[in-house]
Formats: C-alpha cells, sequence, structure tokens
C-alpha cells in the first residue's frame, strides 16, 4: 500500500460575517492526523491609529480579483513551503475596534513552515489583495494610506 | 471594455464603473489614464498623480506599461490597504 499523499485543502473567503476562529482550526485539522501545527493569524480593528481614535473602519474589496489575488498568493505559499491546509478569511464591510478583520490558517507537520506561510501570506494580503481601508474618526473620514513598512515586509520574500 | 474604480479613485471619478470605448492610438495604461484624464476635469482631478494610482487587467497587477489591447476589464485603484 502507498502511504497516502498529503492533501492541502484550500479555503479562501471574504464575508461579511464574523469567522470563529475555532471552529476554522477543527474544519481545517478534522479527520487528519498528519498535521503538527496550525498557526492562526487574526487581524482586528484597532482604536487607534497615530494617535487619531477610531470610531470605525469601513473595508472595500474588488470581488473576484481579491479571491483571484488571494489564492495566487496561496498557491505560492503552498509551492515555497510544505504545507496540508491553507485558510484566509478577509472580512468586508464597516468594523468597530475590537472586531475581527482577517483570519489567515496554515497547517504543516512542523512549525516552521506554518509560521512562515503564515506571514507570507499576511504580508501578501496588506499590500497585494484589493482591499481598501476607510477610517472614520472624530476630525472626520478618511482612507487609510499604505505604508512603505508594509512594502518592505512583502518585498523580503523576494530576495533570494 | 470595461472599466472599474475603488477606494478614493472611485470617489473622485463619481462611478464604481463604465464601459469606455477610448481610440486605437491608446495602447497602454498610461496611455488610458492621459486620456481619461483629458476627457474632463473630474478624471483629470481622479488621475492627478498617475504614478499613485495602481491599475489590473482581467483581475491582475499589471505596470503602467501594460498593453490594453484585448483586455475585458481594467480596474484603477489607490496602493492597497488590507489585511
Amino acid at each position: 500500500m502507498t502511504p497516502p499523499v498529503a492533501t492541502c485543502p484550500v479555503t479562501v473567503r471574504i464575508q461579511e460575517d464574523d469567522f470563529d476562529i475555532a471552529r476554522e482550526i477543527a474544519l481545517l485539522t478534522k479527520s487528519r492526523t498528519d498535521i503538527g501545527a496550525v498557526v492562526s493569524f487574526s487581524g482586528i480593528c484597532r482604536a487607534d491609529e497615530d494617535s487619531a481614535n477610531i470610531a470605525a473602519l469601513t473595508l472595500e474589496h474588488y470581488p473576484g480579483m481579491a479571491e483571484e489575488e488571494i489564492k495566487r498568493h496561496v498557491d505560492e505559499a503552498i509551492s515555497r513551503w510544505p504545507l496540508n491546509g491553507v485558510t484566509a478569511i478577509h472580512r468586508v464591510g464597516r468594523f468597530m475596534p475590537g472586531e475581527n478583520i482577517v483570519l489567515v490558517l496554515t497547517a504543516s507537520q512542523h512549525r516552521q513552515a506554518a509560521f512562515q506561510a503564515a506571514e507570507f501570506l499576511m504580508d501578501y494580503l496588506k499590500t497585494s489583495a484589493p482591499f481598501w481601508k476607510k477610517e472614520e474618526s472624530a476630525t472626520g473620514t478618511g482612507w487609510v494610506e499604505a505604508q512603505a513598512r508594509d512594502d518592505e515586509a512583502a518585498a523580503r520574500w523576494t530576495k533570494s | 471594455m470595461k472599466v472599474k474604480y475603488f477606494a478614493w479613485v472611485r470617489e473622485r471619478v463619481g462611478k464604481a464603473e463604465e464601459t469606455i470605448e477610448p481610440p486605437p492610438t491608446v495602447r497602454t495604461v498610461a496611455e488610458l489614464i492621459a486620456w481619461l484624464s483629458s476627457q474632463s476635469e473630474t478624471y483629470a482631478y481622479a488621475f492627478e498623480k498617475p504614478k499613485v494610482i495602481r491599475a489590473a487587467i482581467d483581475h491582475a497587477h499589471v505596470k503602467s506599461d501594460a498593453a490594453i489591447t484585448g483586455a475585458r476589464e481594467i480596474a484603477f485603484f489607490p496602493p492597497m490597504t488590507g489585511g
């Protein structure tokens, strides 16, 4: 009998509803005995941005391209690390401080691949997936500007 | 071809999408931005800093020198801030 080939199920969703981290991890690891590590990253709406008080955050996306762009980077992560499962969920709509915005789960046999792939995916989610944040504060509303540090974080994955 | 706008580009243009027919002399993304900017002050305002504007053709990121020939859908938007 040949040993079972490691499969890497991929879930990419964009939704208005909140996600349940425990449920998503359970779905990813259900009936699997080959997974030794799951890394979970969640991005949460902060109340404080550059000393301004955020009342709410609105997330806009490019339907169709957003899913495709995330999947392209998930495929790249799968080609770079031995992954046994990936879940990426990005919420859109209007959020209050403390609310979940994004979830990335990476599963692998060992922790290093899971940690690195989760970081890789988040760096590209921030700089390349077509989502835009608009902030509401006491002083008005405005589009969040892209940060050079996010581009630098993503660029390190292209260095050999 | 269909053109879509997002975030503050959408707000400045005043619409989320439209169908346009640029002349055949408009061959690249940069030339399309220049042509749109020449159409009205609204577009000129939306594209006043063309280097800041990102573009996608048929759901894939492209650079400003990318050819628009055969494109079904072109999107213009500011740098992304998701995650």
